[in-house]
């Protein structure tokens, strides 16, 4: 929902640079709490089998989706209207992190980190396919939160929010359970 | 369970955006027995005018116990549920979290599937409050980012401090204390925030011993009952700052922050001047990196004879205006103002906060004035006291109980519950509804009024 807190903070500010500024510490955040997943999953990778990897992986994101279908409705709140770069990047690493961040990559990443899928690959190869995966998540992810932020800033209104606010938690909950299933069992 | 495709219509990004909602068809109001021996009520009043039993009382829902005191109340959730930094847009706005303030009990009441049949679906027990939150006798209810927030005038042992706890706005475990660094505040009363600026606002009255059995004169002439405000940061729950009325003001109650979370201003009502016994309102604004107040309104006491002057009062030969409630338009254009002692309802124009302008008034009720309502020829008693304004500021209802303990202190002959509603004009100007006059019945007196969908004082935005 990175969009729509930097909509919020552009109308508060009566600012469209707000809106596209803000989006800025929103991926740093993004990125840096799926980059540091990433990063553990292939350390863990060239450590023990990857398999064991992906189906460690798989079984977080199990409990992920069970923990967010009992508790999700129950955060603590860090971070206000008020934010700043600092606090926009903490909200955006925090809320990446409590939906299951880089995990939820794993089953794109895990192949592209492990081709052969071989244990004790001791090269850096892992790492800069981590790497370039989370860059590319980014840029994406970058990309259509800043056209949507601008599309409901510049055209659609709030109003928006009323009509077409789907219920993403029970689609993420999914989301995170099939993922998971998906590590398990393929 | 919540829709999938699209939030509970009932909540609206801005306060621009709820204004034009479908005018409320229900009222509900806390409703209490002063004897302590029938239980307490939430009743459900029929607000629509096109409906046969307009401005009837179409349902009354009592609560397991007697004795409880309802008092304030509000909804599980609301607005603030669209915030970006905490969305739950899927929640629903469908629980009535209703505290007992003398027993420290906590009832939920779902609206749902029958608005006009609520129904009690979990009571939880002033033990539980007090082990969970370390606090009793709750008071301000309010549905916020981290779900819902409770006022409380004492810790578990009836003293100081009152504070806040949270409840979850889903199950209702109580989760406990909210603050995480105090500082000075011991005293509590009303709770509210700027959500646009991350900080909490919070007023005083007194401890439970301060006010169970009614003011007490040494208390209140020693200018030892609430007096000041204090700022919070919201999210990091630690305590800011303190506004100190000083030594001539007391009962620093109501707060109204501005709907507009772009703005960081609100109103709070001071109920009594120590010097001339005058209600005031005062305005809290920024003032370079820090709060501070700014006293907006004055409303004199008038003379009496003191013949008819309740024996608190007859010393001064004046009915103070009592000022206990104050409310909000959700345009932050108009401050309804309740002047329980007089028997006034005054409207201002606050588009200027700071230089407010009265464009209406009207009297009903009051210590000294008995004033009648159109639909009730005679003399009434009790005055305005708890106002609720609809989301589009057309109609305005209260009223005319302040407290069980306090109530014949001022109403020595006892107080017939009574509610009525005025029509707002858009550019200022009320006036009763001839046909909404609700006689309430004994032995129970009507306190605190919610409308359905929400109304000016249940909500706050994040958006402008």
């Amino acid at each position: 929902m990175g969009w729509l807190f930097a909509v919020a903070l552009g109308l508060h500010r009566k600012s469209f640079a707000i809106v596209l500024l803000s989006l800025i510490p929103i991926a740093v955040g993004h990125a840096l709490a799926i980059a540091l997943v990433a990063f553990l999953m292939a350390g863990a990778g060239t450590l023990i089998d990857p398999r064991l990897v992906r189906i460690v992986c798989g079984a977080l994101l199990i409990g992920w989706a069970l923990y967010h279908w009992r508790y999700g409705h129950r955060h603590r709140v860090r971070v206000g209207m008020q934010a700043g770069f600092a606090g926009l990047a903490l909200w955006s690493f925090l809320m990446a992190s409590a939906h299951g961040a880089g995990l939820m990559l794993w089953p794109a990443l895990g192949p592209l980190c492990f081709p052969e899928g071989g244990v004790g690959d001791i090269s850096l190869r892992p790492f800069m396919a981590a790497l370039a995966g989370v860059s590319v998540h980014t840029l994406a992810m970058l990309t259509v939160t800043g056209l949507m932020a601008t599309l409901v800033y510049a055209w659609l209104g709030l109003g928006i929010l009323r009509q077409a606010w789907f219920n993403i938690d029970a689609l993420w909950i999914a989301a995170l359970l099939v993922t998971g299933v998906i590590l398990l069992v393929l | 369970m919540a829709s999938l495709m699209k939030p509970d219509p009932s909540f609206y990004p801005s306060p621009r955006m709820a204004m034009k909602a479908a005018p409320e068809t229900l009222a509900y109001v806390a409703a209490f027995d002063p004897g302590r021996k029938v239980p307490d009520a939430i009743a459900v009043v029929d607000v629509d005018p096109k409906s046969k039993t307009y401005s009837k009382i179409v349902n009354t829902v009592s609560m397991p116990n007697a004795g409880d005191e309802l008092h304030h109340f509000g909804w599980n959730a609301c607005s603030s549920c669209l915030c970006p930094n905490a969305p739950h847009p899927h929640s629903e706005r469908r629980y009535l979290v209703v505290p007992g303030l003398r027993s420290s009990r906590i009832h939920i009441l779902d609206t749902k599937p029958n608005a006009k049949k609520p129904k009690i679906v979990k009571v939880i027990e002033a033990e539980e409050v007090a082990e969970r939150a370390g606090y009793t006798r709750p008071h301000t209810v309010h549905c916020g980012p981290e779900g819902i927030y409770v006022a409380a005038l004492g810790n578990a042992e009836g003293k100081a401090p009152g504070g806040i706890f949270l409840m979850d706005h889903q199950t209702f475990d109580i989760r406990g204390q909210w603050e995480v660094e105090r500082g000075p505040q011991q005293l509590a009363y009303d709770a509210w925030w700027h959500l646009g600026y991350d900080t909490l606002v919070t007023s005083e009255w007194g401890t439970p011993d301060m006010f169970e059995n009614g003011l007490v004169p040494e208390i209140l002439l020693g200018a030892k009952y609430g007096r000041r405000l204090h700022f919070w940061d919201l999210h990091k729950r630690k305590h800011l700052q303190t506004i100190d009325f000083g030594e001539e003001y007391q009962l620093v109650f109501e707060l109204r922050p501005a709907h507009d979370p772009t703005k960081a201003y609100g109103f709070v009502n001071c109920v009594v001047s120590l010097k001339d016994l005058s209600s005031s309102i005062w305005v809290w604004h920024r003032d370079g990196n820090k709060w501070a107040v700014t006293k907006v309104i004055d409303i004199p006491a008038e003379p009496a004879d003191a013949e008819k002057l309740p024996p608190v009062l007859k010393g001064f030969g004046a009915v103070p205006p009592l000022v206990t409630d104050i409310d909000l338009s959700m345009d932050d254009r108009f401050l309804y103002v309740a002047c329980w002692g007089t028997g006034d309802l005054h409207q201002y124009d606050v588009s200027d906060p700071f230089n407010p302008k009265l464009t209406g008034k009207v009297r009903i009720g009051g210590i000294v004035a008995q004033a009648g309502h159109p639909a009730h020829k005679g003399p009434l008693s009790g005055g305005p006291q708890m106002v609720e304004i609809s989301r589009d500021g057309k109609r305005i209802y209260f009223t005319n109980s302040l407290y069980g303990a306090i109530d014949p202190q001022f109403y020595p002959d006892g107080i017939e519950g009574w509610m009525v509603k005025l029509d707002a004009r858009p550019e200022g100007g009320i006036a009763f509804d001839p046909k909404f006059f609700v006689k309430w019945p004994a032995p129970h007196r009507p306190h605190q009024v919610r409308l359905e969908g929400g109304d000016c004082s249940s909500d706050s935005y994040c958006y402008p």
